[in-house]
């Protein structure tokens, strides 16, 4: 970002949909955050951090341990609240005080830890907390319709019945239906933290699917990940922190593994990727 | 997405399957029967897998029911353990358990544990008792919900204070079950008891009759029937409404297979009540306890399975940070699981009051917790959260009963009485984390 103008950082870092002063070619991003920066006591966790995140993009969020990605995540999801900075949605200048006011943007995230009800079943996790009702009763029929429904516009075919219990599923069922239970609510922007940590090669063959299914939904989404395998696989766009500092944002096809890990450990890399031209960016 | 599937189900993807056994996959044999299952032999053959990997369900209690029973049957003298006279009295002294296990699943259910419930419930049959003898105008609905609001009260102070405040279940109920025993003291004063037995006054006459008076034989069979024919009707018209609409119903015979196992129960019920077991005078029929449990048992399954309330208990019992995240008041449903807890010990309580006719300070408060704990968990109520049902305490109320009914038979002496339900509470709990343990195992290696 241009707020990291760093000596032999090449200028395509220097992302013009960043530019907050105008000048940016691309389409209003869904979700534009400018400056932000957060603080716990006297540590300081987010140093003026811009990142833009457009709709039907995959923007992978990386960064090494305590780069404060989790923090960026939480404060766009209303937990933590900055302390400097604008969130734009839409267009549009909004303030996110609590997890309702950014499920109320649209904005879901689905934690490393999923959040789902052992004992309850994939229908009611989906329905946890919003469940419908029909004269004072829970519609169960009505529930498992919907749940069924998003479930195979995301194609997630593999589970044997969507009233088994969630503690029946395997590490990859589970994140699709955490996925599943995000979108399920006219979500626009989803984040996925470290969506495929657990996971073994074929079901993160399959989370990594359903990202790109989203994308294809036309959803936003952010995705958390240490692992660059699957990030170059899925990301549009990668956007790289370092010690709570936006090092590098850019469509991915500016960055290769080398360049991603220099920004992550050293902030800055000097390699050139391709030969596209500075500031050819699609935003 | 395509071969993720180890189960072998459908995959709609495109792309060649990646045929790998992947580590997190899930525990096959424990998926639930009635909801794979297509037709009865079917359900059978995975119920019968998913009992061998690990989670017999309700197998265990049905087991304890008969085993109970034989043996009592075999030791009892002259073999009056399945007399009717016999049973209808299990029945009687079984709905105490009954409802008392109901009281304690509902914190059981989420994690908790209220060790008061038993005081709680001689102070809810001590407050209606003692309302009936106050006037003898009150009518006796009057004092039964006294009794359940002043322990609701009771409830609704210690949930307060174990959610608000943050303090252990374990120390805030064991401080209550001292304290509500000096409070039990307190109320019934000198005298130190309370009873009910005046045949003149209505109030107390009505409470009395709970377990003491019978419904006619020709009422009761038409109850039952009414009864079969309105819950059987619901359960067919449900799953042949969702089996129209392609949701996950449970096989046909299983739904005819769970109808005709509600009309023989209550069938063996009203039959055994209706056989004369008077000495000199006929005595017959159904004590109106038995179907005051029933509708307790029905209207706590509807509160737990079919409202958002009993769906947010089970989501704070199974993983409370999920229910939080996911909106719900995770303070509201704790105290609201000790309210309920409490006025259902009440309930209890009035149960017990009629059927002592009346209670004094002997009242072991204490015994009858550890019979609710281990009715609660024989049942299959689990002690770690997240899993019981209604009907969970009406089967281990029934064991505990039949233990407590056929120990007493046999007239054994009080500290044989104790060993013998120590062990059965331990045995109980054993069962629960054994079946703990292996479902969290995988059961294909």
């Amino acid at each position: 970002m241009d707020v990291m103008s760093q000596p032999g950082r090449p200028d395509r870092a220097a992302n013009p949909g960043a530019a907050g002063a105008g000048g940016s070619p691309g389409p209003e991003p869904l979700l534009r955050l400018r400056g932000i920066s957060k603080h716990f006591g006297a540590v300081q966790a987010l140093y003026g951090v811009n990142l833009d995140l457009p709709g039907g993009r995959v923007t992978a969020l990386v960064g090494d341990n305590g780069a404060g990605k989790s923090v960026l995540t939480k404060s766009i999801a209303g937990i933590h609240q900055v302390d400097e900075g604008e969130i734009w949605w839409e267009g549009r200048r909004v303030h996110i005080h609590s997890p309702k006011d950014s499920a109320a943007l649209g904005i879901e995230t689905v934690y490393q830890d999923l959040a789902l009800a052992d004992n309850l079943d994939i229908v009611q996790n989906m329905f946890l907390g919003r469940e419908r009702l029909r004269r004072g009763l829970l519609d169960e029929d009505a529930m498992e319709r919907a749940a069924a429904e998003t479930l195979a516009g995301l194609r997630v075919t593999t589970v044997r019945s969507i009233r088994q219990p969630v503690a029946t599923l395997s590490g990859g069922q589970r994140q699709a239906v955490a996925v599943a239970k995000a979108v399920m609510w006219n979500s626009k922007l989803v984040m996925l933290d470290e969506p495929t940590a657990a996971l073994g090669v074929a079901q993160t063959r399959m989370v990594l699917d359903l990202i790109l299914r989203l994308k294809d939904h036309g959803l936003a989404v952010m995705v958390i990940s240490h692992n660059l395998n699957d990030v170059f696989e899925v990301a549009d766009r990668i956007a790289v922190l370092r010690l709570g500092r936006m090092v590098a944002q850019d469509d991915a096809s500016a960055f290769d593994r080398q360049s991603v890990v220099d920004y992550m450990t050293t902030g800055e890399s000097s390699r050139t990727v391709s030969e596209r031209p500075a500031n050819g960016g699609r935003n | 997405m395509s071969g993720i599937d180890t189960q072998g189900g459908p995959s709609a993807d495109d792309g060649a399957p990646l045929e790998m056994t992947d580590l997190t996959a899930a525990k096959v044999d424990i998926v639930p029967p009635e909801i794979v299952a297509n037709d009865l032999g079917q359900y059978f053959r995975a119920w019968w897998a998913r009992v061998r990997g690990g989670d017999a369900g309700i197998l265990p209690v049905i087991f304890a029911l008969v085993a109970v029973t034989v043996v009592f049957t075999i030791v009892s003298p002259n073999h009056v353990f399945l007399s009717a006279k016999n049973l209808v009295n299990l029945f009687d002294q079984s709905a105490v358990f009954i409802v008392l296990a109901i009281a304690e699943g509902f914190v059981l259910l989420l994690g908790e544990i209220d060790l008061s419930t038993g005081y709680v419930a001689a102070i809810g049959g001590i407050v209606a008792g003692l309302a009936v003898q106050s006037s003898p105008d009150l009518p006796w609905w009057v004092a039964l919900i006294a009794g359940v609001l002043a322990t609701a009260a009771i409830g609704a102070i210690q949930g307060t204070i174990i959610t608000r405040l943050r303090m252990p279940a374990f120390i805030v109920t064991l401080a209550g079950y001292l304290f509500w025993f000096g409070v039990m003291i307190v109320i019934l004063g000198t005298a130190g008891q309370v009873g009910i037995t005046s045949n003149v006054i209505s109030g107390q006459a009505a409470l009395y009759g709970i377990v003491y008076s019978y419904i006619p034989p020709l009422a009761s069979w038409v109850g039952l029937a009414v009864i079969v024919v309105a819950i059987g009707g619901s359960m067919w018209l449900r799953d042949a409404g969702r089996r129209k609409k392609g949701l996950v119903a449970p096989p046909i015979g299983l739904t005819l297979g769970k109808i005709a196992l509600i009309a023989v129960a209550g069938g063996a019920v009203v039959a055994i009540s209706n056989v004369n077991r008077g000495n000199f005078l006929p005595v017959i029929g159904v004590p109106w306890v038995v179907p005051l449990v029933l509708a307790m048992v029905g209207i706590f399954t509807l509160l737990l399975e079919r409202t958002q309330f009993g769906r947010h208990m089970y989501a704070v019992g199974g993983n409370p940070e999920a229910a939080r995240r996911a909106g719900v008041n995770v303070p509201l449903v704790r105290t609201m699981a000790f309210v309920l807890a409490s006025g259902t010990s009440g309930l209890a309580g009035i149960i017990y009051l009629s059927q002592l006719g009346g209670l004094n300070t002997n009242i072991n408060g204490g015994q009858l917790v550890l019979y609710a704990v281990a009715a609660a968990v024989i049942g299959g109520t689990s002690l770690s959260g997240g899993r019981g049902r209604a009907v969970h305490g009406l089967l281990g109320g029934l064991v505990i009963g039949a233990i407590y009914n056929g120990l007493f038979l046999m007239g054994l002496p009080i500290q044989w009485q104790l060993m013998i339900t120590g062990l059965v509470l331990l045995a109980a709990v054993s069962v629960d984390s054994l079946s703990r343990r292996s479902s969290g195992s995988m059961a294909k290696p």
